[in-house]
């Protein structure tokens, strides 16, 4: 089996489903995550994302690749992950008790 | 302390002639008020149902579930290319027209023809009646007697309104006012790149738009979303805006720009750090075709230099925010009941150009939701109280400005519509 992420970003592939598709799929992945599952997809993907935004600012998004692809999930998946991690300390946000907002339309990718 | 300069009455509020006495809430935990505001307000003002881009080619519609106006529509570019809306009932026994699996959720697709489920009438894009199924067995059909019930339609700088009084005669741009007059000419068609969110919440519709329209509470509710120590400076600061307007039922706050970019990185979380953006966008303007300096001018309309974003609220349901990064975010609340809505929050961007600029509209989004979040889920604790009628005298501070014009301007639709039913059974 090939690399899920593009060369460059081997210490993403333990984090591989993490490439969700959607932010509704990827908030709900975060909200069934423990802190300590967040904690180690973030230690990882934050630094690869600091590392690397002229990667990703070279990176048209017309004829996008499926690696790149499954890289801009997994970043986006970090931005969910980001609230718990460096604000709420917990997957849900506070006070929000059983109230949901859904993405109902979004980009492709 | 004051940060920003307030009319020569003293207050926003006595300036607009508002009452400055405590508000009762009583309008927003009545059922009986609610069925009022039904016919008082949302049967009778033009609501925004959605965008043309919608609708890019012959064919295009969608539908929008109405519950409070107790309609349907069908919104429809039709084969001419004109923006109609239809009420979406079949003319033949009143099924719902057009439907995917579920009959109280939304659609949207492209089609030549309306073709109804239940017995197969049929109307083309403009709304006539053209095939009924074995018509021979009906008596003296005339097609042309059957088309489906069109709604009044008019587009505004590419929002679509629809208006079910059929009496109505004023003309969309008349209603919106001086604010949508002020407002002509921002590019709103470049921004097509959008992430919609949708949302039930347990309490008024108003309360909602209460929770929007002012932006005291920010600092309070929503401090987790900063770093502590800047947390606690922003409190201390507390929230003043640059302006607030009024125009008829309509309102406007201006706000100054917060954090987009920061002073200090230190001020910001990590991930806004890193990609350059959060609640107030991404912080490189994408180039819309004009300057902050060349906004119309109801935006910004202190033509201050430390602003940040504006907030219009255009009565009843539809609200309009501009930011100074270029990028737009309309909020819709749609009553379900006197103490339930559904709320939309829909972001605008100029589409991403690399993958940089998608992540950072993805961290504008998603920050916008965590807030809504808390938002949210804070107005089902208040419905709950305010319905135990435990208090019913809540004092509003000046920066609540636009929600006593709320509450007073709803009330005064439901006091008129009830007026005009007096003088209408007496005659
Ligand atoms: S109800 Fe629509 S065809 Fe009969
Ligand atoms: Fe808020």
């Amino acid at each position: 089996m090939g690399n899920v992420f593009p060369p460059g970003f081997a210490a993403l592939e333990p984090f591989a489903d993490w490439a969700v598709r959607g932010e509704r799929a990827r908030y709900a992945k975060r909200v069934s995550s423990t802190m300590e599952e967040l904690q180690a997809f973030y230690d990882v993907a934050y630094p690869l994302l600091r590392q690397n935004t002229e990667y990703l600012e070279n990176l048209s998004l017309d004829d996008i690749g499926d690696q790149d692809k499954h890289l801009l999930w997994a970043f986006c998946a970090l931005v969910t992950v980001a609230f718990p991690v460096e604000a709420w300390g917990q997957p849900r946000v506070p006070d929000s008790g059983p109230s949901s907002i859904d993405a109902v339309i979004e980009p492709a990718v | 302390m004051a940060h920003f300069p307030k009319p020569a009455e003293g207050s926003w509020t006595e300036h607009f002639k508002i009452d400055t006495g405590p508000v009762s809430y009583a309008d927003s935990i009545s059922p009986e008020f609610y069925e009022q505001e039904r016919d008082a307000i949302f049967r009778r003002t033009w609501l925004n149902v959605g965008r043309v881009e919608q609708l890019p080619r012959k064919g295009s519609y969608f539908t929008k579930e109405l519950d409070a106006a107790r309609a349907s529509v069908v919104v429809v570019r039709g084969s001419d290319g004109e923006v109609r809306a239809f009420h979406n009932v079949c003319r033949h026994r009143g099924n719902k027209l057009v439907w995917d699996d579920y009959p109280r959720e939304e659609t949207k697709g492209t089609c030549r023809a309306f073709t109804c489920k239940y017995h197969a009438w049929r109307y083309d894009l403009e709304g006539k009646l053209t095939f009924v199924q074995q018509e021979s067995e009906f008596f003296d059909m005339d097609k042309s007697k059957y088309g489906l019930m069109q709604v009044q339609t008019e587009v505004w700088e590419g929002f679509v309104f629809v208006n079910l009084d059929p009496e109505n005669s004023t003309p969309l741009k008349a209603y919106l006012g001086k604010f949508a007059q002020g407002i002509d000419g921002y590019p709103f068609h470049r921004l097509t790149r959008v992430h919609k969110y949708r949302a039930e919440i347990g309490s008024n519709w108003k309360l909602f738009i209460d929770a929007f329209a002012e932006f005291y509470h920010a600092p309070i509710l929503h401090a987790g979303q900063y770093e502590a120590g800047e947390a606690a400076k922003i409190k201390k600061y507390g929230y003043e805006a640059l302006a607030y307007d009024v125009d008829g039922p309509h309102s406007m706050v201006s706000s100054w720009g917060g954090i987009a970019p920061p002073k200090e990185k230190a001020m910001v979380k990590p991930i806004e750090r890193v990609l350059r953006s959060g609640l107030f966008g991404p912080w490189d303007a994408p180039d819309i075709g004009m300057t902050t300096e060349e906004l119309p001018p109801a935006i910004n309309p202190t033509r201050s230099e430390v602003w940040g974003m504006d907030s219009f609220v255009f009565f009843p349901n539809f609200m309009l925010l501009i930011w100074r990064p270029n990028w737009v975010l309309t909020y819709h609340y749609w009553p379900t009941s006197y103490n339930t809505h559904i709320f939309e929050g829909t972001c605008y961007f100029v589409p991403p150009k690399n993958g940089f600029e998608r992540l950072q509209q993805e961290l504008a989004a998603v920050t916008f939701k965590e807030y809504g979040l808390q938002d949210g889920n804070t107005l089902e604790a208040t419905q709950t109280m305010l319905e135990s009628r435990t208090v019913d005298q809540f004092p509003l501070c000046d920066q609540e400005v636009l929600l006593r014009h709320l509450h007073t301007t709803a009330q005064s639709y439901v006091h008129d519509h009830r007026q005009r039913g007096s003088t209408a059974s007496a005659s």
